[in-house]
């Protein structure tokens, strides 16, 4: 059983690389409730403030809010590269995060090369990795292009071998940023099909996006963030009755309905 | 039918081991921060296969596409050595069966300290993207430096074989002290790497005010003159007997040429390293948790 918990996580991002003074009167001048002071008078963001939710296995959670609302911070967090200010994050379980789409991949080195480098990461033998890269070549369906430096890709060829390689060694916990939607309806009808049978595998998935039909369509609840605070949390449609301008919400609502299965995504 | 072909296909899929479960929180007081940055060097190690690809794969992509590859490492430092020769030989008159040995190995060593430095201080801005892209520790990237480094280092020792069977230096078991040196400064490289990269990850202007220093400290260090001209110069001697880069050097440079050394230097090396170490665990513990805000 894999869990995933954050009790009361609180994230703030001092402003280090700036003239702090004037900067200091600029914001605090202006009623802005993100930005404050921490114990040394220096300027900070508060990135996600007091956030707490516990998921277990086969929940799929969706991450929706304006530009800037934390919700990649919050990924961020989970994943454990930004280390909590307060509180803490509990992880059981094998997680693997997407946060951008050449994250962790040398540009310079050819697909294939960063595959190799991703096995070792995991700690992988000659003969696992010579199955990772038979397994995401497949997947990822790039062809000759696997021979060529990542940095010469499109960004959906680079979204392609990124998710391929991210659940190519079955995490338990898969965090994604809304990068995914980069793909063509091909490749997303594919990793629909593979989270699909993860999350079926008992596992749990956090997805941010701005795409309020695929939330609804993958997650089984949704956060709303805003200002780096939980505005509502719960069942995708009531979060996103709440979010969404009336007419959008009545789109969502119609394609829920008439069975969005195979067709939303294209 | 699309999903039914991909469901089969994630029966191939890897599954590692489960890893421990995590509890990330703030660091907790001084035993908690040295207690994660311990943790983060036994992942590290474990991934030294990893940190081995990068750095190769670092070499590797600086040299893609010439002829030559990696070996202008050799050949740039040939050639600067060659040309040092000849000015010396013919314009200076040194001595240059055991003038040419000693600029060689000086050169040599000097550089690979002084790579070691410049791009251990930048190591973790240098892995920005990966810091803030996935979890990995954090030790890997201070590793992949020195490794690159010593690469680059092993490709020049080509230039050290050559010169040393042109001059016909007499190389006898003493030189084997050399070995634990090395091991003494990969210690110090790595340990320099770690600190002065969270330290340059959090002050910005620090890699510049190295890279300046490092200058300074080549002309004050004996690298391309001898220790014994400053023998009769009290305030000199200051400059060879506390130069911490002088010890360092000495350590390792007297083995390869044959040159005794002193319990002293090697006392006073062993003993700044120690020192080196354990700040660079302080200062490690300090910033671990917070480079990924910092990069």
């Amino acid at each position: 059983m894999a869990y995933l918990a954050a009790v009361d996580v609180s994230v703030e991002f001092p402003l280090y690389h700036s003239d702090s003074r004037s900067l200091k009167k600029t914001l605090l001048g202006r009623a802005s409730s993100r930005f404050g002071q921490d114990a040394r008078h220096r300027p900070v963001v508060q990135a996600l403030r007091g956030i707490s939710f516990s998921l277990k296995s086969g929940d799929r959670l969706g991450l929706i809010g304006v530009n800037g609302s934390g919700k990649t911070t919050l990924l961020r967090t989970m994943s454990g590269i930004y280390q909590p200010w307060r509180g803490h994050i509990m992880i059981d379980g094998r997680l693997t995060s997407l946060l951008d789409p050449a994250q962790g991949m040398n540009t310079d080195l050819t697909g294939r090369e960063n595959i190799a480098l991703r096995g070792l990461f995991h700690g992988f033998s000659k003969t696992q990795i010579a199955r990772l890269e038979a397994d995401v070549e497949d997947f990822a369906d790039l062809g000759q292009f696997l021979e060529l430096p990542v940095r010469s890709y499109s960004t959906g060829m680079t979204v392609r071998l990124a998710f391929a390689m991210a659940t190519a060694v079955r995490p338990e916990i898969l965090l994604m940023d809304e990068w995914i939607m980069a793909g063509d309806a091909r490749f997303m009808e594919k990793a629909r099909a593979r989270i699909e049978a993860m999350v079926n595998a008992a596992e749990i998935l956090v997805l941010a996006s701005h795409s309020p039909a695929i939330l609804a369509e993958w997650c089984t609840r949704l956060m709303w963030l805003e200002d780096g605070k939980i505005r509502a949390y719960g069942e995708p449609i009531e979060v996103l009755e709440r979010y969404l301008p009336p007419s959008q919400f009545a789109d969502v609502q119609g394609l829920l309905e008439h069975g969005p299965a195979s067709s939303a995504l294209g | 039918m699309v999903a039914g072909r991909i469901t089969g296909r994630t029966g191939t899929l890897l599954v590692p081991p489960r890893p421990a479960p995590l509890r990330l929180t703030a660091d907790q007081g001084w035993g908690h921060r040295f207690q994660l940055a311990a943790e983060d060097f036994g992942d590290g190690a474990k991934l030294w296969r990893l940190t081995w690809a990068l750095a190769l794969a670092d070499i590797r992509l600086r040299y893609r596409g010439s002829m030559l590859g990696p070996f202008w490492l050799t050949l740039s430092t040939a050639i600067m050595i060659g040309s040092m020769a000849f000015l010396y030989a013919g314009l200076f008159h040194t001595d240059i069966h055991t003038y040419l040995p000693y600029l060689t190995v000086s050169l040599i060593l000097w550089n690979y300290l002084g790579s070691l430095i410049t791009e251990g201080s930048t190591c973790f801005i240098a892995s920005d993207a990966t810091i803030r892209g996935m979890r990995m520790p954090l030790v890997v990237h201070a590793g992949r430096s020195v490794v690159r480094n010593t690469i680059v280092l092993a490709h020049n020792l080509v230039v050290v074989v050559v010169v040393y069977a042109i001059m016909g230096v007499h190389i006898g078991w003493y030189a084997l002290w050399a070995i634990p040196a090395f091991c003494l400064w990969l210690v110090d490289g790595f340990a320099v790497s770690v600190l002065f990269g969270a330290i340059c990850a959090r002050f910005r202007d620090v890699p510049q005010i190295i890279a300046s220093l490092l200058q300074i400290a080549f002309f004050v260090t004996p690298v391309m003159w001898y220790a014994k001209v400053l023998a009769t110069h009290r305030a000199g001697q200051i400059l060879v007997r506390f130069n911490p880069f002088y010890l360092i050097l000495e350590v390792l440079r007297g083995p390869i040429l044959g040159e005794p050394l002193t319990t002293g230097t090697v006392a006073k090396a062993v003993v700044g390293s120690v020192a080196l170490v354990a700040l660079a665990a302080v200062g490690f513990a300090r910033a671990r948790g917070r480079l990924a805000y910092w990069v």
